[in-house]
């Protein structure tokens, strides 16, 4: 996948008239292939980018251009994926294929009829032993319009260089504590996972973190704790800053995607390690939007099989989404680094976790989100 | 006194402008002067940066595309931009300041305002995340400064030039050609220039409106401020700067070629 | 425009520009005069709108109408009409007092059952989330269970839902079922409507819009007298020298202007940030200690900085114009008359700059307001403008009928604005370089 590739492509799925010469082209390509294969086609791919896309590059694009002669086309757009959604469909010119989407965006996409519903058992594999995807699965992890690919958390990580050998910081409360962990902190700019963090920090047990929340004492609550830093905190937007503002030592502390900070360990040898105390963990998966079902589906049951989520694993420290292929999940590709310890599910990490609320944040996003801005701009 | 204030602040408005340029040659990934830069060492400096620059796709195909972008909305508003200022400066034109007025406006409404709207309204004609949405967009946005130049070269355009020659037996169109455009010609090039630069240099409409195929260079740099701030942004701003003094210089070479050619026309 | 020389007639006109009434002239082909000189303006008249048209339709089409769209989209409320027909029908009729009758249940039911299985219940479910939290959860729960229920409706709602008990909820729907709201312009000024229908201010902790566009104006006002007094010596400098050496000054004022807008901008994150050039100079000759450094930008500072150089060029060009046209012998005269250079510059000088200043300040301050891209880039959170939250409820809230809202505001603020700068100096005699 070059992006030379991507270049041209989009450049003629632009132009309405194929000229007749590269039509030619195509004719000639698809004839020269075996007899049976479907005319190969351009298949716009939205997703987050950086290390994540990288991952998805090596584990199901790249096998499945080889396999189908289909050109996959990266957009890294899935920040604003359902305003992007919302606008295609709107102008009814529907551009993207296949979407890299939050559970929480696929609710709010699926109720407004922006994708399409996805039956398991016709459109995904069944594990090797047998057993259909409906089960195979995560518990609850399929929803209506939804297929789930990883298992991710939201950490906080941290610089080891920042802090003396014998005090380096191992729970969230260390996050939220100036005087003994001093320096600044990089979050991410929205509500979600601060809040969270702020009333574990603040002594609410995990578990009972959503219940608090729902409440105006817990909110106030959560921001009274956030205001205790808030003078330390750098507000990051893009998910490649926090790994940047680490390495360059802008901050001692950042919150961030576990796979990035995996990547940055690992592929840039950077020294940094992961505070696992009170992660924020939710799924991350496709979606199809709507009118594309016919064109996606092979690529949708080849991506989802379970040798697939098992292979992305090799490459970024996320959990796949199916029983099957958890068992499958070895060492790094490159380094040969045994993955499960990095994995958010691995046990010592999982202890205190926190799984992400998507109901209670697409009930509150709208609202909270405006008093977290309200309360940026004190 | 005077003189040390003046100097303070033509220092402000082009101090900046040259740090940039020794910075791009950093050896190091920094945005700052590093102690061997500073001591003159050859080693401290390098061309690392522009050979990341020349060598990544990315960046490539964004100067691909800002010049596609570039030159299509520039000839667009440039045709429509000239054609209009000569009806313009007619003084015969009814509403005359009301149809200026509207001509302008793409140059005094905020940009995230035209860019929502146009976000909004394209999206419906299915023009987001085409070249051909970009580029109207764009012609858009260059057409105030071409409407604005060349009236204001036809304002002291001589029209006794015109009924002469229509008196000595020349057609209309040869008016036009042998008259009136070699006259208004450096208007006409000074405000294409001028619509060049404005799409050349847009961020906030392409960012609300352009797909990823269409990513600009100013797009490709406010990515690159925004996510990880690399000594690569200062060697393509280095580039951006050789390209506005190569612009300016075109400019007061046309400036200068008018004023010859004002000169030799009656006043 | 152009002027006194030749009245700009057609060619056969032209021979008698006088056109005196009262002797009846003819052209050569026995045309009264007049006639003809009519159907020559007539004629003329068309051949410039001719020559205009392409341009007005392309700008009305590609500008004007999007502009046009924006606005309507501020009041424009199509989702509960649409996506709840039959309740919007039956609540017409509801009083407001108390909860409404069965009928407006199962209309309700009814409505719910159908958007699920149309799968566009979520447009108006996100719709009236905006106004009240917790609605989209109320309203995609109660829809899982509407395609079972039975009268009596009310029963079976309330039992999905207690809620539905809630009248408050009931006139939330009546209310946004008009298909005009004004609710976004109110959530654009922090105000909203009570259940009772009144405009009240929304609690504290939720209000931000109304002292951001308070920020936006002072920051921007305060950015346009930086630029005037920056701009007023050095415009006095180029229009006094001599043209050669005030050409070669000129360019360094050019330059900066032709710059591009990403380029100023980043040169100013190299120069002010913690680790940049000018931290590093400071602690180099040892005024700041290394641990002191100064947090210059990512905050207002960066802001007004960043902005008073990129807008510099735009107060300069104005006054410059104008001081241009200032003979110096008036200084002269009032300095041989007896003034001291300070009387002479106020009472001389000064006044007849006025123009100028006027000019570039209403120029500074309409493209101060509007700025997105620097603000964004360099002002953290402190020195964001109104703008930034435009493009906030344009890509992360998603809220697009408050962001046309906000922009319509600022839009209107530009709009006067440009007006007075039309009315005092003419949209046409805008001096660019």
């Amino acid at each position: 996948m070059s992006v030379i590739n991507q270049f041209t492509a989009s450049f003629t799925t632009s132009r309405p008239g194929m000229p007749l010469r590269s039509l030619l082209a195509v004719a000639v390509a698809a004839a020269g292939m075996s007899a049976g294969a479907a005319q190969a086609e351009t298949l716009n791919i939205v997703s987050w980018g950086g290390a994540y896309t990288d991952s998805q590059n090596k584990a199901y694009h790249e096998p499945w251009e080889e396999k189908s002669g289909d050109t996959v086309v990266n957009i890294d757009k899935s920040s604003n994926a359902l305003s992007g959604l919302r606008a295609q469909v709107q102008a009814g010119n529907v551009t993207w294929d296949l979407v890299d989407m939050l559970p929480s965006d696929a609710l709010i996409a699926c109720s407004e009829g922006l994708i399409e519903p996805l039956d398991p058992d016709t459109l995904f594999a069944a594990a090797p032993d047998g057993t259909p995807a409906s089960e195979d699965f995560i518990e609850n992890s399929l929803s209506e319009c939804f297929v789930p690919q990883i298992v991710y958390s939201n950490i906080v990580a941290f610089n080891t260089e920042m802090f003396p050998e014998d005090k380096q910081p191992d729970s969230i409360d260390d996050v939220f504590n100036l005087e003994e962990f001093p320096g600044k902190r990089a979050l991410q700019k929205k509500p979600i996972n601060n809040m969270e963090w702020a009333l574990v920090a603040d002594g609410v047990a995990p578990e009972d973190v959503y219940e608090m929340l729902d409440s105006e004492e817990g909110i106030e609550r959560a921001f009274a704790k956030l205001d205790t830093i808030k003078d330390s905190v750098i507000w990051w937007e893009e998910g490649a800053q926090p790994p940047q503002l680490l390495a360059d030592k802008e901050v001692a502390f950042a919150s961030a995607y576990n796979g990035r900070i995996f990547d940055a360990e690992v592929n840039e040898k950077q020294p940094f390690s992961i505070v696992w105390d009170a992660q924020v963990f939710e799924l991350d998966g496709w979606v199809v939007p709507t009118g594309k079902l016919d064109k996606v589906k092979d690529y949708l049951m080849f991506a989802t099989d379970t040798q697939r989520l098992a292979d992305q694993a090799k490459y970024i420290s996320y959990g796949p989404a199916r029983t099957s292929s958890a068992a499958l999940v070895s060492t790094h590709a490159d380094t040969g680094i045994d993955m499960k310890p990095h994995m958010p599910t691995y046990g010592p990490n999982f202890e205190t976790a926190i799984p992400k609320d998507d109901e209670f944040w697409a009930d509150n996003l709208d609202e909270l989100s405006q008093r977290f801005n309200a309360w940026l701009a004190r | 006194m005077f003189c040390v204030l003046c100097t303070l602040i033509f220092l402000f408005l082009i101090g900046p402008i040259l740090v940039i340029i020794p910075l791009s040659f950093n050896a190091e990934p920094y945005f700052t002067f590093s102690e061997k830069m500073l001591s003159l060492d050859p080693e401290g400096y390098s061309l690392r940066w522009y050979q990341e620059f020349f060598t990544s796709d990315e960046w490539m195909r964004s100067i691909k595309n800002s010049i596609i972008v570039a030159v299509c909305a520039t000839v667009l508003a440039t045709v429509l931009g000239t054609l209009a200022a000569l009806g313009l400066s007619s003084r015969f034109m009814p509403f005359r300041n009301t149809i200026m007025a509207i001509l302008i406006s793409p140059m005094i409404v905020p940009l995230i305002i035209s860019a929502a709207a146009m976000f909004f309204f394209f999206s419906k004609l299915g023009l987001t995340q085409t070249y051909l949405g970009v580029i109207l967009a764009h012609t858009a946005l260059g057409i105030p400064f071409v409407v604005i130049t060349v009236t204001a070269t036809l304002s002291g355009f001589d029209h006794s030039l015109t009924r002469a020659a229509h008196s000595l037996g020349a057609s209309p169109s040869r008016t036009f050609f042998r008259i009136i455009l070699p006259l208004v010609t450096p208007g006409v090039v000074s405000g294409a220039l001028f619509a060049f630069i404005t799409s050349f240099d847009e961020v906030v409409v392409v960012l609300f409106i352009a797909g990823p195929a269409q990513t600009t260079i100013p797009i490709q740099m406010w990515s690159g401020i925004r996510e990880e701030i690399s000594p690569t942004i200062l060697a393509v701003a280095t580039l951006l700067v050789m390209v506005s003094i190569l612009l300016l210089t075109t400019l007061e070479l046309i400036r200068r070629r008018n004023e010859r050619l004002r000169g030799l026309t009656p006043s | 425009m152009s002027d006194s020389s030749a009245p700009a007639t057609s060619g056969s006109a032209a021979h008698d520009p006088t056109g005196a009434p009262g002797a009846a002239l003819t052209t050569a082909d026995g045309v009264p005069l007049k006639q003809s000189l009519n159907r020559a303006i007539r004629r003329s008249r068309i051949k410039a709108l001719l020559l205009v048209a392409p341009l007005l339709v392309f700008i009305g089409l590609a500008f004007v109408m999007p502009i046009f769209d924006m606005l309507s989209r501020s009041v424009d409320n199509p989702e509960v009409s649409t996506y709840l027909p039959r309740t919007s029908e039956v609540l017409v009729d509801w009083d407001g007092e108390g909860l409404p009758e069965e009928a407006a249940y199962a209309a309700l039911a009814q409505d719910l059952a159908a958007g699920l299985k149309a799968r566009n219940l979520g447009r108006v479910a996100s719709r009236l989330n905006y106004e009240k939290s917790g609605m989209r959860s109320l309203f995609m729960k109660s829809a899982r269970r509407a395609g079972r229920m039975e009268a009596p409706y009310k029963a079976a709602l309330i039992k999905a839902d207690e809620d539905w008990e809630d009248p408050d909820i009931w006139r939330l729907i009546k209310r946004e079922s008009s298909p005009l709201t004004a609710s976004y312009y109110l959530a654009a000024v922090d105000r909203q409507f009570s259940p009772t229908g009144e405009i009240v201010e929304k609690p504290e902790y939720l209000q931000i819009h109304v002292s951001l566009f308070i920020r936006t104006f002072w920051m921007s006002a305060a950015i346009t007298g930086l630029c005037l007094l920056l701009a007023y010596p050095v415009a006095w400098l180029l229009a006094t020298l001599p043209a050669s050496r005030g050409n070669l000054l000129m360019i360094l004022v050019l330059l900066p202007f032709w710059t591009s807008l990403l380029v100023r901008t980043t040169t100013w994150i190299a120069i002010l940030q913690q680790q940049g050039v000018l931290n590093d100079m400071l602690v180099g000759v040892g005024i700041l200690a290394e641990e002191a450094r100064i947090q210059m930008i990512y905050n207002k500072t960066g802001t007004i900085i960043a902005m008073t150089h990129i807008l510099l060029p735009f107060m300069i060009l104005p006054l410059y114009s104008v001081m241009k046209t200032i003979p110096p012998s008036y200084m002269h005269a009032a300095r041989s008359l007896g003034a001291g250079p300070i009387t002479a510059f106020r009472r001389v000088y000064f006044p007849q700059t006025l123009p100028g200043i006027g000019a570039g300040s209403i120029l500074v301050f309409i493209l101060s307001i509007g700025y997105y891209i620097t603000p964004a880039l360099v002002g953290g959170q402190s020195g964001r403008f109104i703008t930034n939250f435009i493009a906030y409820h344009m890509q992360t809230s998603l809220n697009w009928g408050l962001a046309a809202a906000i922009g319509s505001i600022l839009l209107v603020v530009v709009i006067l604005f440009y007006l007075v700068y039309n009315r005092l100096i003419g949209v046409d005699k805008v001096k660019l370089g």
